[in-house]
């Protein structure tokens, strides 16, 4: 039986924007647009007036803005130029100028006049084909619709007289709106308008509140009063929500506030076992970007940096000059600690802009990677030079993807001769002994495991690829991807295969895959004999965690017994068993889930 | 006086409104008036609409032009400007 009396649940999903979940009451603040009224001027006295009023509103407006800088929190100050570039706008010939002009010659008032400046703004912008500029336009927009609200007079209740705690509903916000509102009663906030990158997105982070936007209908919806439970990790919003979803998202509150406190206490420091043993727990990158917050969850150095993107772009083959300022840039901010550039894994089911390559019948097993590489040597030169150039500026080392046997190795290595010979040539300075090694991902490679142990500084064992390759299991491929398994005892006897070699020849290894970052993997990838682990950086703080409850002999001796498991699914349970009496916690579902992609 | 220099666009974002708030900042600076030119379209350097629709990402070639007293010194510094990648922290 339904009771009547309460209003029916709804959720509306939206734009995750800053993560966090909350719980809360809804708050509408009314920033709809202004009417906008047509009234033409009749005589030269009423024009001037006109012309006045406007300006005194520009005045209004401007003074507004730059009291809400001045009262910016200190830990905001980063992002007040929104506020200067606002500022700007304001004074800005295309809007005031050109309004100014409007109301003289058209004989029109302020708004309309705003209004049709603001249109023809928005023509331009719409021209515009960067899609970051052209969301600018946002801007321009607040602007405009705070000079329309002085100029009607109408200063509705500042956000920052809200009473009580609540989640701000809104059309959308401007930078200037977010900055106003008290952070300490508003507990966050969500929108019908905005994207992730919106200037409101990049406020609610600085500011720690979640945060939804792009939710469209929210203030349709929503009144206010209401009950709302905001997801800011998965963009969703419930309204008048049942008990059950209070209850689970109380929990899922919780288990955030933990997880978030936890990293902040333990992140950066080295992960050590029971007994000593350090385990080095790296970032895959793919993106300069993403080099702080690898450093910010405590990154041991970047296991692997994957330098497709810059290929990948519309614009053609990079230059070596922007790959060298991109490893630069990587290579400067996490030395001391070592980053691997990989070179370009290029090929297969990616294609390069700007080079025709032929169609190929089944790309993971096609023309790509090192095969590509050794091919087009041109292209594969100019990465190289700029790797080494790099090279000097911080702790980097080099490693080629897909090898499958010694002699793309020699090929390989022959053409970095090569280049550091050209180069020493033009007196160009690189590490001499720069270390170079190779991923570990193709079976042929795990057989060959001694024999390359002697070409090489290093192996990673690059387990997504290892897994389809060794397996015949495309991942893409609907029909087979559950057979996919990762626990599969061949994959441990190969990886037992390579990490022998390596130890036999005394080189260094690694392992990259997703099976890194998995919190299942973790103890038996010890045991196997592997202490540098690179993943996705949101779960290193985990992985870390779970090292220092390992202790080495105790791994070895479990991971015997795995390994004479005959089927995945009985290591993956196996696996499951010890890890949730090691770490009872960690066991729930709820930390595993929130470690996000962690498998 | 009128002084012409070609400059590249090199910072990673390209001419967003962070790097056109500084452009205007400088030619207020300045008693010489900045026009930047990208293939025939020109935009007003005090005007911070104008400059963001130019549209330059990275890579772009501009020709900027400025005009007045001090226009050398304005090129020397819009020249640093570029060149700093207008303090953009990566």
């Amino acid at each position: 039986m339904t009771n009547t009396q309460l209003p029916e649940k709804k959720l509306l999903t939206g734009i995750p924007a800053s993560p966090g979940i909350i719980i809360g009451k809804a708050h509408l603040v009314d920033r709809s647009r202004v009417k906008i009224l047509y009234q033409y001027l009749i005589n030269e006295d009423q024009i001037n007036r006109e012309v006045e009023r406007f300006k005194k509103a520009l005045c209004i407006t401007e003074s507004q803005l730059l009291q809400i800088k001045n009262r910016m929190p200190e830990r905001m100050k980063d992002h007040s130029f929104i506020l200067d570039s606002h500022i700007m706008i304001i004074h800005d010939s295309m809007l005031k100028d050109a309004t100014v002009e409007k109301i003289r010659k058209e004989k029109i008032n302020s708004e309309w006049a705003l209004k049709k400046s603001f249109e023809e703004i928005k023509l331009l912008f719409d021209e515009v084909d960067d899609y970051y500029i052209r969301s600018r336009l946002t801007d321009v927009e607040n602007v405009t619709e705070r000079i329309l609200r002085n100029l009607s007079g109408n200063n509705d209740t500042s956000l920052s007289q809200i009473n009580g705690r609540v989640i701000i509903v809104a059309h959308d916000l401007s930078p200037a709106d977010t900055t106003e509102l008290n952070i300490t009663r508003v507990m966050g906030f969500i929108t019908d308008a905005g994207g992730r990158t919106s200037h409101t997105a990049i406020m609610a982070q600085a500011l720690e509140i979640p945060a939804v936007v792009g939710l469209e209908q929210a203030t349709k919806q929503i009144r206010e009063g209401d009950l709302l439970i905001v997801d800011g990790n998965s963009g969703q919003v419930i309204f008048s929500p049942d008990e059950d979803d209070i209850i689970a998202y109380q929990g899922k509150q919780l288990r955030h506030e933990q997880y978030k406190s936890f990293i902040a206490r333990t992140s950066h420091l080295p992960a050590v076992t029971l007994d000593g043993q350090r385990v080095y727990v790296m970032a895959n990158i793919e993106f300069l970007e993403e080099v702080a917050a690898a450093k910010d969850y405590g990154a041991d150095g970047i296991g692997l940096y994957r330098t497709e993107f810059l290929y990948l772009r519309s614009k053609g083959i990079p230059s070596e000059d922007d790959l060298f300022e991109d490893y630069r840039e990587v290579a400067e901010i996490i030395a001391p600690m070592p980053v691997t550039i990989r070179t370009f894994d290029l090929g297969g089911d990616k294609f390069m802009a700007g080079l025709k390559t032929a169609r190929e019948m089944n790309p993971a097993l096609g023309l790509r990677a090192i095969r590509f590489c050794l091919k087009e040597t041109k292209i594969f030169k100019s990465q190289l030079r700029a790797i080494l150039r790099a090279s000097t500026l911080g702790n980097v080392r080099l490693m080629f993807p897909m090898i499958s046997g010694v002699q793309e190795v020699l090929d390989a290595k022959a053409i970095l001769h090569e280049v550091m010979a050209e180069m020493e040539k033009e007196g160009i300075p690189f590490d001499h002994q720069i270390k170079t090694g190779i991923m570990i991902e193709v079976p042929s490679a795990v057989a060959m495991a001694e024999a390359l142990a002697e070409q090489v500084d290093f192996f990673s064992v690059g387990t997504n690829d290892l897994i389809q390759y060794s397996l015949a299991i495309d991942r893409a491929n609907e029909l087979v991807a559950g057979m996919y398994q990762p626990f599969h005892p061949a994959i441990l006897r190969m990886i037992r295969q390579v990490v022998s070699a390596a130890k036999g020849a005394g080189i260094e290894v690694s392992l990259c895959g997703e099976m890194a970052g998995d919190p299942l993997c973790t103890a038996a990838l010890l045991a196997l004999g592997i202490n540098q682990l690179s993943m996705n950086a949101r779960v290193i703080p985990l992985i870390k965690k779970i090292a220092r409850t390992i202790s080495s002999e105790d791994a070895r001796d479990d991971l015997e017994k795995v390994m004479t498991l005959k089927t995945a699914t009985e290591v993956r349970k196996h696996l499951l068993r010890t890890m949730s009496e090691l770490l009872p916690e960690l066991g729930e579902e709820g930390i595993l889930d929130l470690s996000g992609g962690a498998r | 006086m009128e002084v012409i220099k070609n400059l590249t666009v090199s910072n990673k974002l390209g001419i967003h409104a962070r790097a056109a708030a500084r452009i205007v900042e400088l030619v207020k600076k300045h008693r010489s008036t900045l026009i930047l030119a990208k293939d025939g379209k020109e935009a007003d350097g005090s005007n911070i609409l104008s400059i963001l629709t130019l549209a330059c990402p990275k890579g772009t070639e501009i020709k900027a032009r400025a005009a007045g007293e001090d226009c050398e010194e304005l090129i020397v510094k819009l020249f640093e400007l570029f060149d700093s990648k207008f303090g953009e922290v990566s």
